[in-house]
């Protein structure tokens, strides 16, 4: 016994107090939005805490990995992440008319663990190359992200890619990416919008039409944004209090549990309650870009600064598609939407950021 | 490049990293910034807007279905009802949902294709929170069935609705009339009257007889639930309710029993009969025969039961005694008779001499009395009781036809009579102006002839024949024919009784009147034209035989019952009203094809007073289409 308490608590020691308390403060407020959410199912519910649980696990787990292993782990992540893509590409099975799945005895996305992979493998590149960083760095960078960008977009699934693309953009920002790259390159991408927009889908186009007019579509997928926006608006400045949404309980929010879930927060707590969800994230951003800045370490600096802006990034998208600015893109909230394979990979990028946050000394030595 | 030292490196490195942190916060917040100017603008300023939308999304107002109101005989039995029985319906839902759901119901019990079409008929018509009946009175088999699948049907509902029955079916089925689901016409006239609102959640309206002429009164006034509804359109919670008015009960002046006697005495013959309380114009029994099975109607009959209704040549939809339209023959001579001595054409006591037929001044053409040879020198109570046709023709010849026009339509030939029911026709009272406007040909004086035993142009209902007899039981008071006696208040149950609605008073002289009347009841006695048909009733009838030709007989030709096929034989006329002494009851029957008056049409008006007056039920009726005198 007084050795597997030793043991825990020598697990905690490796753990970052102020971004655990405010992961477990988000924590606390999903588990009572997912009641609410869905009309207090016992099965969501406790589903909901197990997933919490094993997220929260994994997360002790990799902030007591020093950031120089998980560093290592970068180029093969990405390396199988690849050949996944690849085999997706080649094997993988269609639905809903998009190639995303592979069957490996349950269903299986490669482009998640790219999430992860490609910004690990990003930043051991940088930090392998920092003392000669040159020009053709950034275009190998670059390469590294186009690669598995473009097989993503070819399932195709334009918002994961999207997704993708923002968080390799990010490490590629930190890592120092030259300011008139990044100016041209937007102004390249501006120009050749209505190329992009030549190549999208019928489905891709007529999201983006929906978002500028929900309406001409008000039974079909408008009414998505439809219903989540008049549940929004309706919350007022404080809520009709938790449990009383009656787009929530009355069935008009889709998804509500998972993506649409900002939607019953904001009729049950209001713009008050909004104020203190975005306060809480940017808290986090917050903290995790002090860790970057503190960071001894060019590899602990670009994560932690490109996993906080990542999930800032995913917080601005699911709430823009769920109040209507963002064309609807199948991204949960992040600590807040039901799910363990988001809430897994999250929290595994909060441990990474405690990792890096607490093995200065260690790393030093 | 290569004389730049490592450390002054990585302290720029560090720096220009700082920078791109704090740009990199500059992003954030630019983006928490949006996201909170979304919400204020959601939340704060267009709050009450999408309130109101969450409102509307979550109240709907489910209209409540007034019970219709009964019609009861003048004795309180029941003519129409209304009885509970399930529906199937279904919310409004998007149409892929919709057609997933009605596969699925049609798994589970039978949808006809019919019931299917008339199902997305109605979806298009109706409200947007309204279910939509899909299938009426259900099987308990059905709902059992439905209720153990209700989980995984969402918007389908089992709700009881009321149904009408009519217990007395087809002997009823012209008074009644049928109630039938709202079609796009009826729809469109409730919307001109305004009364759209009034009929949500109304499935049938009144389409013939009383339940089309007092629909209002019958339907009530619907009321509303406001309802807590989830999205799928279920009701989840009440939370205000404006209760219906149910419409009114109608007592009528009609007797069941009555009704069903007069119906069974014309056998399998054809035809009408009104019979009117002459002091209150109240109708007794209003008989068009052949019927049809009302309950048919209610929920859309079968093509094929439709197409054998409407094609058969006994024409069952057809209400005779409203909108049938036969000279008058003989029955006109009574009013024939007043117009003479009120006009001063006659006086009761001159004779006319009949040598069997009239003839005009210098023709030759011989107008034919209906008894071979004639009936010699005739006064005016015997030209009645016998009929004499010579009598009539040179006293319509005296009168002319534009005195014997305005006299005539004081008893109301030629006018609706106003009775409470729609459809009725006006008849036909010729005149010169009116031959001018039709036919652009001036009128001949053989027309007044002919007019004066009421054959030519004149056409009447047996509705207008018996509100005439009518008058001249009561003294000349023109009344209009009701059915309905009384309406039933719905809070209080208290009967409100209808007005008698009297048009005017017909100034009669009360010797004239006594001429005429006398003539009528010699007509029942020993020696008039229907004194068969009056044995042994121990009360006085006044009554007037007539005949209504269906074919024209040549000159000199004879008309012969036998060798014509039934039905181009003449139609049997017969007013009448008893107790002679003080009048309670007045009777026009006229039977298609029936051949004479006093043969096939006073036996049936006989039961219809032995009945009325005494209480006997007829024993077997078959009215004769014997050859015996007109």
């Amino acid at each position: 016994m007084p050795r597997i308490s030793h043991w825990a608590l020598s697990g905690l020691r490796h753990v970052d107090g102020i971004l655990l308390t405010l992961v477990l403060l988000m924590l606390g407020i999903s588990l009572a939005v997912v009641t609410s959410a869905s009309g207090e199912s016992p099965a969501r519910i406790s589903g909901h805490l197990v997933n919490m649980g094993l997220a929260l696990l994994v997360m002790v787990m990799i902030a007591n990995v020093p950031p120089h292993l998980l560093s290592k782990a970068g180029p093969p992540l990405y390396v199988a992440g690849v050949v996944l893509l690849v085999g997706v590409a080649l094997f993988g099975e269609v639905r809903n008319g998009a190639r995303r799945w592979l069957n490996l005895g349950f269903a299986f996305q490669p482009s998640e663990l790219l999430k992860l992979a490609l910004p690990l493998m990003l930043a051991w590149y940088f930090h392998r190359n920092e003392a000669v960083l040159r020009a053709k760095h950034y275009l190998v960078g670059g390469v590294l992200l186009l690669v598995p960008f473009l097989l993503i977009l070819r399932q195709p699934d334009l918002g994961t890619a999207l997704m993708l693309g923002a968080s390799g953009f990010y490490l590629l920002f930190f890592a120092g990416l030259p300011w008139k790259v990044i100016v041209g390159g937007a102004a390249l991408g501006a120009a050749s919008l209505p190329v992009v927009w030549g190549f999208m889908h019928d489905y891709q186009q007529r999201r983006v039409l929906m978002l500028l007019d929900p309406s001409s579509d008000p039974l079909g997928a408008g009414y998505h944004i439809i219903q989540s926006t008049i549940a929004i608006g309706s919350g007022g400045l404080f809520g009709k209090g938790w449990m009383q949404g009656t787009q929530n309980q009355l069935d008009f929010i889709p998804e509500r549990t998972t993506d649409f879930i900002y939607a019953v927060f904001g009729e049950e707590f209001g713009y008050a309650g909004a104020i203190l969800l975005v306060g809480l994230y940017l808290a986090i951003v917050a903290r995790g870009l002090t860790i970057a800045a503190r960071a001894p370490t060019l590899f602990g600096r670009l994560m932690a600064a490109t996993l906080s802006l990542n999930l800032f990034t995913y917080v601005f998208v699911n709430m823009g598609m769920v109040s209507g600015i963002l064309p609807v893109v199948g991204v949960p909230l992040p600590l807040m939407s039901y799910g363990g394979t988001a809430l897994v990979t999250l929290l595994l990028g909060v441990g990474i950021m405690m990792s890096v946050a607490t093995h200065r000394q260690l790393n030093k030595s | 490049m290569p004389l730049a030292t490592p450390l002054k490196n990585l302290d720029r490195e560090l720096g220009r990293f700082h920078g791109r942190i704090k740009a990199g916060a500059a992003f954030v917040a630019l983006l928490a910034v949006a996201l909170l100017g979304r919400g204020f603008y959601l939340q704060i300023m267009q709050n009450e807007y999408y309130n109101q939308r969450a409102e509307n999304n979550r109240i709907s107002l489910v209209p409540v279905a007034p019970n219709r109101g009964l019609i009861l005989d003048r004795k309180g039995r029941i003519l129409a009802e209304n009885y509970s029985a399930y529906t199937l319906e279904l919310a409004r839902a998007q149409p892929r949902e919709l057609e997933a759901t009605l596969a699925e119901v049609g798994k589970l019990i039978k949808i006809t294709p019919g019931e299917l079409r008339s199902f997305r008929r109605l979806l298009a018509e109706s409200h947007e929170f309204e279910t939509v009946p899909l299938k009426s009175k259900l099987t308990d088999e059905e709902v059992a069935i439905l209720a153990a699948n209700h989980y995984r049907l969402p918007g389908v509902e089992v709700k009881a609705r009321l149904f009408r029955n009519y217990q007395a079916g087809a002997g009823m089925s012209h008074v009644v009339g049928f109630i039938g689901r709202i079609n796009d016409r009826d729809l469109k006239a409730l919307r001109e009257s305004g009364r759209e609102q009034n009929y949500r959640g109304t499935v049938h309206i009144g389409k013939t007889g009383l339940e089309q002429s007092y629909e209002t009164v019958l339907h009530g006034r619907t009321g509303f639930d406001q309802m807590e509804t989830d999205a799928s359109g279920r009701a989840v919670r009440a939370l205000s309710r404006i209760p219906p008015v149910p419409g009114k009960d109608l007592r009528l002046y009609l007797d069941r029993d009555l009704q069903a006697i007069a119906e069974q005495a014309f056998g399998d013959y054809t035809g009408g009969l009104v019979a009117l309380d002459p002091n209150t114009g109240g109708v007794l029994a209003l008989v068009s025969k052949p019927g049809f099975d009302p309950n048919l109607f209610i929920d859309g009959i079968d093509p094929e039961t439709w197409k054998a209704l409407n094609d058969s040549p006994e024409r069952p939809m057809v209400n005779r005694a409203l909108r049938g339209l036969y000279p008058p023959g003989s029955t006109i001579k009574p009013f024939m008779a007043l117009a003479g001595l009120e006009l001063g054409v006659r006086k009761p006591t001159d004779l006319t001499v009949d040598p069997g037929y009239f003839s005009l001044p210098n023709s030759t053409h011989q107008f034919r009395d209906w008894k071979h040879g004639g009936h010699g020198l005739v006064d005016m109570r015997r030209a009645i009781a016998q009929s004499c046709d010579t009598y009539f023709y040179k006293l319509a010849f005296d009168m002319g036809i534009d005195r014997m026009h305005d006299y005539l339509a004081k008893f109301g030939f030629g006018e609706k009579t106003g009775i409470d029911l729609d459809g009725e026709s006006p008849g036909l009272l010729p005149s010169r102006e009116w031959k001018q406007r039709r036919w652009k040909k001036e009128w001949y004086p053989g027309e007044t002839v002919i007019a004066g035993i009421g054959q030519g142009y004149h056409l009447a209902t047996p509705l207008q024949l018996a509100t005439a007899v009518a008058m001249i039981a009561n003294g000349g008071k023109r009344i209009e024919p009701r059915l309905v006696q009384a309406m039933r208040d719905p809070f209080t149950h208290a009967w409100q009784p209808q007005p008698v609605a009297v048009r005017g008073q017909l100034a009669i002289k009360p010797e004239d009147l006594a001429v005429i009347r006398q003539g009528m009841i010699d007509t029942m006695r020993p020696g008039g034209t229907a004194a068969a048909a009056a044995a042994g009733a121990p009360y006085t009838i006044a009554g007037k035989t007539g005949t209504a030709q269906v074919v024209g007989i040549k000159q000199g030709a004879r008309y012969d019952a036998a060798t014509l096929s039934r039905k181009n034989r003449d139609h049997a006329l017969f007013i009448a009203y008893a107790p002679a002494e003080n009048p309670t009851i007045a009777v026009a029957v006229l039977v298609e094809n029936g051949g004479h008056g006093g043969s096939a049409a006073a036996p049936i008006a006989r039961a219809v007073f032995d009945y009325y007056l005494t209480g006997k039920r007829p024993g077997k009726i078959q009215p004769e289409g014997s050859d015996a005198s007109d």
